[in-house]
């Protein structure tokens, strides 16, 4: 399969009142289509730079980051809100709908935001919310909904437009255990069927049971690449 | 079209808060309507005799500073300012006050008593009836604002009373014309021929028989060409001994009181409206403060500045508008219940001026929140800073 994600000895130096710290550190990783990848590590390690670096959200000091072999340091600072806007899927924290909108035109409004609203897409888009079940819940706005329902909400907008890659900064920080294994299931499941590129950010390492890949990162280095299944139970088994 | 979809939204779905705050605006635009209309009345009830006035130029008594009451130009004047060339016509006019008896015990209506020259500038057009023909008729004309308050009309009879020499003196005068609403310093007017005004104004005592020149206040002019105006005014006070020549505008401004007025008015007007920027700005920028997170959320799921920015706009001119629409119709429907001796009047520049400034301010004020708006970062979204 196709590398829809490379990242190639990527750093990130943040300067503030003449001290240096550097985030992330000589980073080199690449994620395939339908790869669910987690990204563990303690606080500070450098997770989160490292995801906003891969949304084109801050530029790397050093290194290249190529998304769809999209160089995106090529990518000129105004195109890339466009590019951030078509081959991006976004899941965050916690309150991160918006709040005036309900369940379905949360979802639609990354439809309406790529011009790729059609009655098509709007009946996929329910479908999508049908199928992490919530059917009953489609009118409603986040307000009303539970913490496990508006990140299957908010998953559900990461994917509807169709992005090559879909990113997840801590989804089950908020959440208890159950709610947070079916969250990341669903995410896994939704990866996997459509084929995207998915980095999970994550200090939880229970949460990893669907995923792929770890990368374990230390001092804004990956220390560990872990695939195998049983080296990732056993990783498991130690959090 | 996006931005549209996110104002809309986000208004209608929190429209108990936009509700009270378009309230507010409401207010703020009764406020600022009725100042106006308060500004456009007075400055109607002080100069609305001098603004219709069928002339370009008025004459003074030389130093006089341009006072009307002060100014006392002797008839014999009148044919010299004919004789200049440029001058079409010219009239004197006379400005005095006098109490229109009114039947059933009625308090007495205060009148102003404007002493004019028949078929000459400060002669007034009729709307019912006929113009005034000759200098010494006890007929006289009278405004629309009299006409409607006391249900006086063409034909009848009726009584001034003036003070003369310490004594209340009573005429009777027949109304033969009606002109529209003319009122000069506040008051309703009576026009009437220069000897019959002459006769019938307050005055002291007589002089013992001697011959005393009849004076009015100013001479009206009206010239053969209107962009002549300066040459002309030129042409009068350099033929014409001792006077001094003013265009109408300038004659509004030296009226008693008129300028300090509007200027107070005005001002008023201008830090309701500067209130208004500040209050509108104010909750705009709470409102966006609170809305920081979300943005940074829209940015970094790639919506850009510009659908932000328009969305921020459309949301404040779409509250403001309701506001100053409300605001408006409430004012329309209060001035209905408005007792007519009230200066109010919703016409005219000012009022269009003072709508137009308030659909302004919404967007003014919200100027701060939009650039606000533009300078959250998407990293927000992501607990990071740049």
């Amino acid at each position: 399969m196709e590398n829809i994600i490379e990242a190639n000895s990527v750093s990130k130096i943040y300067r503030m009142d003449g001290t240096s710290v550097q985030a992330v550190n000589d980073v080199t990783f690449s994620v395939r289509a339908g790869e669910f990848v987690g990204l563990v590590g303690p606080s500070g390690s450098g997770k989160t730079t490292l995801l906003a670096m891969l949304a084109a959200l801050l530029d790397p000091s050093g290194g290249q980051i190529c998304i769809n072999d999209h160089d995106l340091k090529q990518i000129h600072e105004k195109d890339r809100v466009l590019f951030r806007r078509k081959e991006i899927g976004f899941t965050f924290q916690a309150n991160n709908l918006i709040p005036y909108l309900t369940v379905l035109e949360n979802v639609e409004f990354m439809l309406r935001l790529n011009k790729q609203y059609t009655k098509e897409n709007h009946e996929r888009a329910r479908e999508l919310l049908v199928r992490l079940g919530m059917e009953d819940r489609i009118n409603v706005l986040p307000r009303q909904l539970s913490g496990g329902e508006r990140q299957r909400v908010s998953i559900a907008r990461s994917v509807v437009h169709n992005p090559s890659v879909v990113l997840a900064d801590e989804p089950t920080a908020s959440l208890d255990s159950e709610r947070a294994y079916q969250v990341v299931k669903i995410f896994a499941d939704l990866i996997h069927e459509q084929n995207k590129a998915g980095i999970m950010v994550t200090h939880d390492l229970r949460m990893c049971k669907y995923v792929d890949k770890i990368f374990q990162m230390k001092d804004g280095q990956i220390v560990s690449a872990i695939s195998d299944r049983q080296a990732i139970e056993s990783l498991m088994a130690c959090a | 079209m996006l931005a549209f979809y996110l104002s809309f939204k986000e208004i209608w779905r929190n429209r108990g808060r936009f509700l009270l705050f378009s309230l507010v605006i409401a207010l703020i635009t009764i406020l600022v309507l009725f100042i106006a209309a308060l500004a456009q009345g007075l400055a109607t009830a002080n100069k609305q005799f001098l603004e219709k006035l069928d002339a370009e130029l008025l004459v003074f008594e030389k130093n006089t500073n341009t006072s009307i009451p002060t100014s006392q130009i002797g008839r014999s004047k009148l044919p010299a300012i004919r004789n200049v060339q440029g001058v079409a016509a010219a009239g004197s006019i006379g400005f005095s006050t006098a109490t229109l008896i009114l039947p059933n015990n009625q308090p007495g209506l205060d009148v102003a008593l404007v002493g004019v020259d028949p078929n000459s500038p400060g002669s007034p057009p009729v709307l019912a009836g006929r113009e005034l023909l000759t200098t010494q008729a006890n007929e006289v004309v009278i405004d629309g604002i009299i006409a409607s308050r006391t249900h006086i009309k063409v034909g009848d009879t009726i009584t001034l009373k003036t003070i003369q020499d310490t004594k209340e003196k009573f005429f009777n005068l027949r109304v033969v014309g009606m002109t529209d609403g003319r009122q000069y310093l506040f008051q309703p007017a009576i026009f009437l021929p220069y000897r019959t005004w002459d006769t019938i104004r307050p005055q002291g005592a007589t002089t013992g028989g001697a011959l005393v020149e009849i004076t009015s206040n100013i001479v009206a002019v009206k010239l053969t060409n209107p962009a002549d105006l300066q040459t002309v005014a030129a042409r009068i006070q350099s033929e014409v001994p001792s006077v001094q020549v003013v265009d109408i505008n300038t004659a509004i401004l030296s009226l008693p009181g008129y300028t300090v007025q509007q200027q107070t008015l005005n001002s008023q007007q201008f830090f309701t409206l500067l209130i208004g920027i500040l209050v509108i700005g104010g909750f705009f920028q709470i409102q966006m403060l609170q809305k920081v997170p979300l943005i940074g959320v829209l940015k970094a799921i790639g919506a850009s500045n510009l659908i932000i920015a328009h969305s921020v706009i459309l949301q404040i001119v779409l509250v403001s508008s309701f506001g100053v629409l409300l605001g408006s119709l409430i004012t329309f429907i209060l001035a209905l219940g408005m007792p007519p001796n009230v200066p109010i009047l919703f016409s005219g520049n000012s009022i269009l001026t003072a709508v137009l400034s308030l659909l302004l301010i919404g967007p003014l004020g919200g100027l701060v929140s939009v650039r606000q708006a533009i300078k959250v970062e998407p990293l927000i979204a992501l607990g990071l800073s740049s």
